[in-house]
């Protein structure tokens, strides 16, 4: 094991990287929002959050909040220039529409043909959903940003989704702490992994078979601290 | 045609038991703070209104709003998409003792439910939850090769909302993102009540900016330097 696995922030990088010049992206509350840190220079992208904002920024100054101005994760917002508020309707409207062209979300698993559990674990506690059924659906790439496995080493990429679903075939975009993986035809598809891990070790730590088109790539990130 | 009420009591007068209400708001932004605390003293005072069911995104926050509702013991079921808070004790604790019901709603779904019910169609189809547990015992059909899940309308006795500017017709504008579900409630309750932070005459609010018609507004009160839900939570206030 002479790899070290990406941390949260590098996870973030490398999907950012991704995202092109003049989209409209929704990043799921928590994890995915450290995607818009790493945006990449020169690109011009707009964020939807689902409570009714298109166009938002940076998180303001602490003391410098206004609590009518925030996203879905009710975390205070800034607007950037040619920013719009509108109603929950016509937030999802853009959602289930199609119009956005990209979701980030977490995971808790990822089945080989894109189904998503992320929104409970069992049938214990208060459930609680909010807009995931509904973004899943909704955007023209649905991506995933995950640890490859979770905290007690097992598989969160699986062959099938045994925590409750969040949506059905929905995912096209894996990165994870050890790898890019793209779904594909019910198939895995091993786009880059670390290149200091062999493919056995990638496909050891991963619950259904990583099919390989193509080459693989090497997933290289900075060191972000 | 002048819908100005007297009173926050006045404007909560009527409410009766079980009633179905919708509250507005977005956690904090949009919340009509007053309107909610009016009713929960008006409960405190004669014991009603009770066994409500409140419609609202979330389940409320710390010991305010919707959360000292539901602490108070005058709501039965909660109809929401994220019963999830920074203080989500007030629902919790009665969720997992039984004593509150849950109608887990996808956020979209919640929305589209209240604005069919506003413009009075009875069901529709969405791909959101299809072969997920909030789809069991829904009917589903296929369009054009795609699984899709009937969702029926929500309608409500109550709307209680808020918004930034009125005039006394019932026309309304909202502050920043508290827009939120506001317009979709104003649409789907029978009587739709709304506190406003600037009230104007007829014409004060220019044609073209208005977001809610007065047509779909029954009552308004004046509430001058609303109070905001996240700073109540944040300084730990308690009602």
């Amino acid at each position: 094991m002479a790899y070290t696995k990406l941390s949260n922030a590098q996870i973030a990088w490398r999907a950012a990287q991704d995202i092109e010049d003049g989209a409209y992206v929704n990043l799921g509350i928590g994890f995915p929002e450290m995607i818009a840190k790493f945006q990449p220079e020169g690109r011009d992208v707009t964020y939807h959050t689902e409570n009714g904002v298109l166009g938002f920024g940076k998180a303001p100054a602490p003391g410098e909040e206004d609590w009518d101005l925030i996203n879905a994760g009710k975390k205070a917002i800034t607007l950037n220039p040619g920013a719009s508020f509108f109603h929950h309707a016509d937030s999802f409207a853009m959602v289930r529409g199609g119009h956005l062209d990209l979701a980030v979300l977490g995971a808790y698993q990822i089945a080989q043909n894109g189904d998503l559990a992320n929104w409970r674990v069992g049938t214990k506690g208060v459930p609680a959903v909010g807009g995931a059924m509904d973004l899943v659906h909704g955007a023209k790439r649905v991506a995933v940003i995950t640890d490859h496995v979770t905290k007690d080493g097992k598989p969160k990429l699986v062959e099938t989704c045994t925590f409750p679903l969040t949506g059905l075939g929905c995912v096209t975009q894996v990165y994870t702490s050890l790898a890019v993986v793209d779904i594909e035809d019910g198939h895995f598809v091993l786009r880059e992994k670390l290149p200091d891990m062999s493919f056995d070790e990638l496909q050891a730590l991963t619950g259904a078979t990583l099919h390989v088109k193509d080459s693989i790539g090497d997933l290289i990130v900075p060191d972000l601290g | 045609m002048d819908k100005t009420l007297p009173s926050l009591a006045a404007a909560v007068a009527d409410i009766p038991d079980g009633a179905q209400i919708m509250i507005g708001g977005f956690g904090g932004s949009g919340a009509p703070i007053e309107l909610i605390h009016a009713l929960i003293d008006r409960y405190r005072e004669t014991g009603s209104p009770r066994d409500l069911i409140v419609i609202n995104n979330n389940a409320g926050n710390g010991s305010i709003g919707i959360a000292a509702m539901i602490k108070a013991g005058m709501v039965a079921k909660m109809i929401c998409s994220f019963p999830r808070s920074s203080n989500a004790e007030a629902f919790n604790e009665k969720y997992l003792a039984g004593e509150i019901e849950l109608e887990l709603v996808p956020q979209g779904t919640l929305a589209e439910r209240i604005r069919a019910a506003g413009a009075g169609i009875p069901a529709f189809y969405t791909p959101t939850s299809y072969g997920t547990e909030l789809a069991e015992g829904k009917p589903v059909e296929e369009f054009d090769g795609k699984m899709y899940v009937q969702e029926r309308w929500l309608r409500a006795d109550i709307a209680l909302l808020k918004a930034e500017t009125g005039d006394t017709m019932g026309n309304l504008t909202y502050r920043l993102a508290a827009r939120n579900f506001n317009p979709l409630m104003a649409m789907a309750a029978d009587r739709t009540i709304v506190q406003v932070s600037t009230l104007g005459e007829p014409g004060t609010i220019e044609p073209e900016t208005v977001v809610t018609p007065g047509i779909f507004v029954d009552g308004l009160v004046h509430v001058p330097d609303p109070q905001q839900e996240e700073v109540l939570v944040r300084t730990e206030v308690v009602y």
